[in-house]
């Protein structure tokens, strides 16, 4: 019964989104008929019935109601119970709901606080919403049904991936979602805008909230993700180039750029067609990676529910939307005036050139991800990893970074570099000093030193905007700028300081024998069966001890679980200040001694800390953005009370 | 025409190269690369006391068999049992090799199941299983009487591949 009303409440919410979707379109030309009266209040409703939905999900998994097909095919009553819940998203059904909840909720949300847009945009990005939505229901209801029963309840649940199994990756895809979702919200304003042409410095006020916390969500999921596979997966990298993990890296490329040229048509009324292409391109990565992970057509490591039906269905929504919104964007485009003109040294000059280069990045991420299906079309099955990836890319981060480095310390409009040559020739005596240093101290190839002597120069340069100015005084949002661009130069560095002093051992060791990687000696004490809730593994206890120092204790295991069987590794990591020592115990050979993996990777954990400064220089912005909001908002009803007054 | 129709065009470009490559018939396992090529050498213990163990010898005497790898904890190897058991009743004969499993635990399936194997070998590490190129339980191969790998069957036999089997193992000499 519970599972139906969760199904009812989804047709529901569907129907509420025909309704909204020709209500809006149809009151665009009389925004204040009373058909435009139903927008909102169906927006608002909608988003109520997906949340209840995704609730009633929550709740079998919770339950563990092996009569519903897609617990019993993801779940097991001995789960713990947060994994039993992330189990819920942890498959394709299951996300697909997330995927819309999100969506309407965000809908409702618009409905309820967005005042800034003329109305008509409004009803416009309302409706637009509901057909994208609509798109997605016919999706989950016609072929992906999360509430099918099953003719027989079954007595035990399937389980769930024991990769999924973790505390990281239960997190992990939603939050990704909220990014995805997120960048909806921003394609449905560019669409809105268009039908209506009106692309102003308000609709870009009004959308950029939404793109900066879509981009927060992004950049905490993929910060997320790359630890998850880090540990997790056992293998000592960060970033494989999978088609998985390029499916969070487009849409998050597109939307730093979509980011930044809204900011220059929110301040500058410049930039009017790019903002709007690149919103649509934004929320078209997202649903180009959904696509790609689900349809099979590239294979991947991580690629779940691979069915190529699926993947024809959801091949027909791109073309719908993306495709409708491109051509709407080909014909639009012309009509929707360029804006105010600028000079190349300008604020805007540096965020048009960022701009292009992120796009160029967008590229060559999205070239060499769809390369295999090129060839795959001739025969020839190819996979494109970090030698394409790297150095191509590294052609296009490598200027936007020193561009990076000078764009906020210009004036809008029109500017001299000369004006800013002291501390252009600082930052660059930094990274000069930096390039020479590990040149002349270490054996490495040309990226990372290049990353190395760029991320050193760009950390100085980023807190160079704060210069000369009261810092209680300085913006909130300025202030998120400085965090996240200090985020990018400290993520740099890390990556940079992986790759290039890296230091890996493959050892085969004997119980009570001893070791070493880079500054560790790391005893192997013993190996040790153990059993967890539902699995059984071998733990090794290693002490390992960093210069001579005290040892420490770390219990790698090769884990096998029942259900479904499968076998994983449990890598552990030792954290110190200066980087982290890691450690996966592999099999036993016939002479009864044990294979040992190490590494010794300085100055990583700064990867991820980096990503998590960006994320927490995201939300500075955001939180600054609706603090200048408000205020307007509060200045303009208190003119509006005075001149009441005044009239009285 | 301006800049504004090229990200449209290129899109276009990407839907009809994607709604190409969903309309084709995708492969959806890793065949092994061993097809054609000579068996490794490997010579493998006694899954069980009833039948003798299996090497690589016992399959280049010059008669065509069956090479089937299985486990007694697989449920599709349930499944695949009354068609080796045809199989077998057709005159074919069928090494067994068995992943990862326990000698009571086979002897165990064969009782309930069925035996339709004159050898089965113990592959406790999965070695010979990768070194033949096989992916997962159970998958079958046809292998001539010289030791060569004429032919792969991947996942459980199901009764409309006796005969595509029967007539492989033909081809391949019987």
């Amino acid at each position: 019964m519970i599972a139906e009303l969760g199904l009812a409440a989804l047709w529901l919410a569907a129907a509420l989104a025909a309704l909204q979707l020709i209500a809006g379109f149809l009151s665009i030309r009389h925004p204040t008929g009373e058909l435009a009266q139903l927008v909102r209040p169906a927006a608002i409703v909608q988003g109520v019935l997906c949340a209840f939905a995704f609730g009633v999900l929550l709740w079998l998994f919770a339950v563990t109601d092996l009569s519903v097909k897609l617990v019993a095919t993801n779940s097991h009553s001995m789960k713990p119970m947060i994994f039993k819940l992330s189990g819920a998203w942890g498959n394709h059904e299951g996300s697909m709901l997330l995927w819309i909840t999100v969506m309407a909720m965000a809908g409702g949300l618009i409905a309820l606080v967005e005042r800034r847009l003329p109305e008509k945009t409004m009803l416009a990005t309302l409706g637009a919403q509901a057909f994208v939505g609509l798109g997605f229901y016919a999706f989950l209801l016609l072929s992906s049904n999360p509430f099918e029963r099953l003719p027989m309840p079954a007595t035990e649940g399937l389980g769930l991936n024991p990769l999924l199994q973790d505390i990281g990756l239960a997190f992990h895809p939603p939050t990704l979602y909220f990014g995805y979702v997120g960048l909806s919200v921003a394609f449905s304003f560019a669409v809105g805008a268009m039908l209506t042409r009106q692309v102003t410095p308000e609709f870009a006020r009004a959308m950029r909230p939404w793109v900066l916390g879509a981009w927060v969500f992004l950049t905490v999921g993929i910060t997320a993700g790359s630890y998850w596979a880090y540990y997790e997966l056992g293998w000592g990298g960060w970033w494989f180039w999978d088609p998985v993990e390029n499916a969070s890296l487009m849409p998050w490329l597109a939307a730093t750029a979509l980011l930044h040229s809204a900011s220059v048509l929110a301040a500058r009324d410049a930039l009017r067609a790019w903002t709007i292409m690149l919103g649509v391109i934004a929320f078209s990565m997202s649903m180009l990676g959904t696509f790609l992970v689900r349809s099979g057509i590239l294979t991947s490591v991580h690629a779940f529910a691979v069915d190529p039906q699926r993947g024809s269905f959801i091949l027909i929504l791109l073309t719908i939307y993306i495709g409708g919104a491109l051509a709407l964007f080909a014909l639009r485009a012309g009509s929707v005036a360029e804006g105010e003109r600028f000079t190349t040294a300008s604020r805007e000059g540096a965020l048009v050139f960022n701009n292009v280069m992120l796009c160029a990045i967008l590229g060559v991420v999205l070239m060499g991800t769809l390369y295999p299906l090129v060839t795959e079309a001739f025969d020839v099955r190819v996979s494109v990893g970090p030698p394409y990836f790297n150095p191509v890319g590294a052609i296009f981060t490598f200027p936007m970074l020193a561009v990076m480095a000078v764009g906020p310390l210009l004036h809008w409009r029109r500017d001299k570099l000369a004006r800013v040559r002291t501390p252009l020739i600082l930052v660059g005596l930094v990274t000069l000093t930096v390039l020479v240093l590990v040149l002349a101290l270490y054996d490495t190839g040309i990226l990372p030193l290049l990353g190395l002597a760029f991320a050193a120069g760009l950390a100085i340069a980023s807190f160079l905007p704060l210069r000369g100015r009261n810092l209680r005084l300085v913006p909130v949002a300025t202030w998120g700028m400085v965090v996240a661009h200090f985020g990018i130069a400290v993520a740099l560095f890390g990556m940079a300081s992986e790759t290039a002093f890296n230091k890996e051992r493959l050892a085969a060791v004997q119980a009570g024998g001893t070791t070493d990687v880079g500054p560790w000696s790391v005893t192997l004490a013993g190996v040790e069966p153990v059993a967890g809730p539902n699995w059984t593994a071998i733990e090794a206890r290693l002490l390992a001890s960093y210069d001579g120092g005290e040892p420490i204790v770390l219990g790698p295991q090769a884990r096998s679980f029942w259900a479904p069987i499968q076998e994983t590794n449990e890598s552990v990591l030792a954290t110190r200040w200066n980087g982290q020592l890691y450690a996966v115990i592999g099999n036993q050979g016939e002479d009864g001694r044990w294979q040992l993996r190490l590494w010794w990777k300085p100055w990583v954990t700064l990867i991820w800390y980096g990503g998590l400064l960006v994320a927490l220089g995201g939300t500075l912005a955001l939180v600054g953005r609706v603090l200048e909001d408000l205020k307007r908002r509060r200045v303009r009803t208190r003119m509006a009370e005075r001149r009441r007054e005044a009239r009285a | 025409m301006r800049w504004w129709w090229i990200p449209l065009g290129l899109f276009a470009l990407f839907v009809g190269l994607a709604g190409y490559q969903l309309s084709q018939p995708k492969e959806e396992f890793v065949r092994s690369t061993m097809i054609g090529k000579t068996l490794p050498a490997f010579a493998l213990e006694p899954a069980f006391d009833g039948l003798p163990g299996a090497s690589d010898a016992d399959l280049r005497d010059g008669k065509p068999r069956l090479l089937n790898v299985w486990a007694s904890w697989c449920l599709p190897c349930i499944a695949e049992a009354p068609y080796l058991e045809q199989l077998r009743a057709s005159g074919v004969e069928i090494v067994g090799i068995a992943i990862r499993d326990r000698p009571e635990d086979v002897a165990e399936f064969l009782a309930r199941h069925g035996n339709p194997y004159t050898r089965i070998g113990a592959d406790d590490l999965s070695e010979v299983m990768l070194g033949i190129g096989s992916q997962g339980v159970p998958e079958t191969f046809v292998i001539d009487g010289k030791g060569t790998i004429t032919y792969q069957h991947m996942g459980d036999i199901r009764a409309s591949d006796v005969p595509v089997l029967l007539e492989e193992l033909r081809k391949a000499g019987a």
